[in-house]
């Protein structure tokens, strides 16, 4: 075929060393966006694998698949490195690699605080693995973490974590916080400061939009979890007592500090979804977006009150009425805005000529599960019922609802949706499709089921269960739908990989869409635009391709 | 680094697109961040006034640090008159009262470093020693280590300044440097606000 001799760029040519030193030493931020989503894919597959040694020990009843310390570490670093290594980077990725060519700009404020940013994430991830080497300490006990992602006090005391294992937890979520404060700063100065000739804060694309807003949210939420982890390595290093209770410190000041910054992450991770699925969902349903202003108002909505709910994650520790009450009236207010957003997406595509391709088919299942995740959420929601439910595989089921369901497959609509500008190359519709359905199919036995054993009283975080309790069946089933995920996730490295060696040559603008980054070559050249834009509308390019029928005469 | 300002169009050459400085937005963001950190260590000092089940106490053993105070507010002053001063090219003028700024911030740090060797070895106060303790030295060495990092950079311009680097095109940076100072002051206000007055 014609396509399989085109050269992707000149650096092929290169010798491997130079290329290696190249990417190493980059500050160019199409680069550093790759390399924070193929360290995410890494950390992708090691996390998937903890996953998995937990559901295969919960397969059957009175299993022995692994020791219950083994257990315990599986779920914690589980947690702790899909959140903090393989979420936030990914989306940093993205919002690195897009967010410049969106806005028409040659590189992000401040390049080298980028690159920065990036080795500090990829280190704080190496550090927090190499706990599994050096966890011991001198006191030969210790290991990975195992204290849960949320390190509650007082499992996190010396007295009951030996060795370093919590140490390399702190350290490494430290670190890799600082990373992401810099990335924040980066993309807030980028938003503001570097937007090209025309482009008001009104025509700017919601992927700028939402990334702003998760921008200002990770500053704000990050730094918390930054304070409260320099308070622990206090406790733990210099014999300080924030968390100590023998000596007056509160186990409860920890759950407050860390929830602080826990509930803004989730929509630190969900907004950028909404970003994606912002994008994608009009180019493939042919229509420009439904309601863009109040789209922006409920980004920014839910920014806000998004800083207000943390202690619902805290109803089952015990507080006081007045504080159960106000934190289920904002929880419950949180689902406005989202809500709005949903319709939204719903309008854009109503009358739309919808193209079922993978990116649109992941975006309109993020519709439906996004959906089922808040409701749950808002069942949850009631301080009463969170007492029955809370801290069971109820909750388990939800939060992964909200993010596999949402977030993850949103991610796997971006992957499809900008691989062709990232790579040059059109991915493989079949092998996209097979992922998607088997991945569905994989998603929806695993966390569908998961909620029923939760009403039935199945505790998180359980190491084993008798037989007979009505769990048995459930449990199975969960596991049975990690087999589905599995193969879906080796599926689409696997053509990802295929595509990007045999893939047809995309051109620049494959989807027929509306956004900067098309306008570039595909992938796009360092400096990204041989003369920075000037736009007019929203879809610059839908202006360009219809000068007839300009979008700026309308908005 | 300047702001862009490129023409938007050949048919309207009057309109003219510009956008705030991205030092000033970055270093705004960064107090951002620092804020959030800086409040949650004063919400756990406010959490844990009273509840130390030993001694010493902090109406004990704290007193008030007026001279360091003024100082290092005063030091805000300074830095601002330094930038001023280089905005309007008179060099000489911006070296003498940035030499005057890094004086009154060291001066500050002296005292601190007083203030704690009095606490360490008369009074027997350290970091494990009970809640106050605790939340004394990590809240007001949180603020000591903002103050540290501000004089290490005065100190490199400093440098640059007596090597005669420094020239009228640097101000803006001076002047997104003196955002920082001015925040490692204003927080100052609150740290000796919850330590000195509402602590003790």
């Amino acid at each position: 075929m014609a396509a399989r001799s085109i050269t992707l760029s000149a650096e092929v040519s290169q010798p491997i060393g130079t290329t290696l030193h190249d990417w190493v030493v980059t500050v160019d931020h199409k680069k550093l966006g790759i390399l924070y989503i193929l360290y995410a894919l890494v950390f992708l597959l090691i996390g998937g694998i903890e996953a998995t040694i937990v559901r295969v020990q919960l397969m059957v009843p009175n299993n022995h698949f692994v020791s219950p310390q083994v257990f315990n570490r599986m779920f914690t670093m589980h947690g702790t490195t899909m959140i903090f290594f393989v979420a936030m980077p990914i989306l940093f990725g993205f919002a690195n690699y897009l967010i410049p060519l969106m806005i028409g700009t040659r590189d992000m404020a401040f390049p080298r605080l980028n690159a920065w940013s990036f080795w500090l994430t990829a280190f704080g991830g190496l550090l927090l693995y190499f706990s599994f080497i050096g966890g011991n300490g001198l006191y030969g006990a210790g290991n990975a973490p195992d204290v849960g992602w949320f390190a509650y006090a007082p499992l996190t005391a010396t007295t009951f974590s030996l060795g370093h294992s919590t140490d390399f937890w702190t350290l490494g979520l430290l670190v890799s916080g600082f990373g992401s404060i810099g990335t924040a700063i980066n993309i807030l100065a980028t938003i503001i400061c570097l937007r090209c000739p025309g482009m008001t804060l009104g025509k700017m694309p919601l992927l700028a939009w939402m990334n702003l807003v998760t921008a200002a949210m990770v500053l704000l939420a990050i730094s918390p979890l930054t304070a409260a982890q320099i308070m622990l390595s206090l406790d733990r290093f210099l014999g300080g007592h924030f968390f100590d209770t023998q000596a007056g410190g509160s186990a409860v000041l920890w759950m407050h500090f860390f929830w602080i910054f826990g509930h803004p992450e989730v929509y630190v991770l969900v907004l950028p979804a909404f970003a994606f699925a912002s994008e994608i969902i009009p180019v493939f349903s042919r229509k420009p977006i439904f309601g863009y202003p109040v789209m922006v108002a409920a980004t920014i909505a839910i920014g806000f009150v998004g800083f207000s709910v943390w202690a619902h994650h805290m109803f089952t520790v015990g507080m006081n009425s007045y504080a159960n009450s106000f934190f289920t009236i904002t929880t419950m207010v949180i689902g406005i805005p989202t809500g709005i957003k949903i319709f939204n997406w719903i309008g854009t595509m109503w009358g739309g000529k919808i193209a079922f391709k993978t990116p649109m088919l992941f975006c309109i299942a993020f519709l439906f599960q996004f959906l089922i995740a808040g409701l749950t959420g808002i069942m949850l929601s009631a301080a009463p019922f969170d007492w029955q439910l809370g801290n069971s595989y109820f909750v388990v089921a939800h939060f992964h609802y909200v993010i596999v369901g949402g977030i993850l497959f949103t991610l796997f609509a971006a992957f499809y949706y900008w691989f062709p500008k990232m790579s040059g190359r059109m991915y493989n519709e079949t092998l996209g499709k097979w992922h998607f359905w088997l991945f569905l199919i994989g998603f929806h036995l695993t966390f569908d089921f998961m909620h029923i054993p939760g009403l039935l009283g199945m505790p998180r975080r359980i190491y084993t269960y008798e037989a007979g309790r009505g769990w048995d069946i459930w449990n199975l089933i969960c596991t049975i739908g990690v087999f589905f995920q599995i193969v879906a996730t080796l599926l689409f490295i696997g053509s990802l990989l295929w595509s990007y060696f045999n893939g047809k040559a995309a051109g620049n603008d494959p989807w027929d869409a509306w956004t900067l980054e098309w306008s570039t070559s595909s992938p796009p050249t360092e400096y990204n635009f041989a003369q920075i834009p000037v736009v007019k509308s929203r879809r610059p390019l839908w202006d360009i391709k219809h000068p007839e029928d300009p979008d700026w005469k309308y908005e | 680094m300047n702001s862009q300002a490129i023409l938007l169009s050949s048919s309207s050459p009057e309109l003219v697109w510009k956008l705030p400085s991205r030092g000033h937005v970055g270093m705004l963001s960064l107090i951002a961040a620092e804020l959030a950190i800086f409040t949650i260590f004063v919400v756990a000092y406010l959490f844990y006034i009273g509840k130390s089940l030993t001694g010493p106490m902090p109406k004990n053993v704290l007193e008030v640090p007026i001279f360091a105070t003024i100082c290092l507010l005063s030091s805000s002053w300074t830095i601002h008159v330094a930038v001023k001063a280089l905005q309007n090219g008179r060099l000489r003028t911006f070296g003498a009262w940035w030499f005057v700024t890094m004086s009154l911030g060291f001066i500050f740090l002296v005292e601190t470093g007083r203030e704690w060797h009095h606490l360490i070895f008369e009074k027997g106060l350290t970091i494990s020693t009970n809640l106050f303790g605790t939340t004394y030295y990590s809240l007001v060495g949180l603020h000591a280590f903002h103050v540290v990092v501000g004089l290490i950079g005065i100190a490199i311009a400093m440098i640059l300044i007596l090597l005669g680097k420094v020239k009228k095109e640097h101000s803006e940076r001076a002047d997104v440097f003196s955002l920082y100072w001015h925040f490692v002051d204003v927080v100052w206000i609150v740290v000796f606000t919850v330590v000195y007055i509402i602590g003790r």
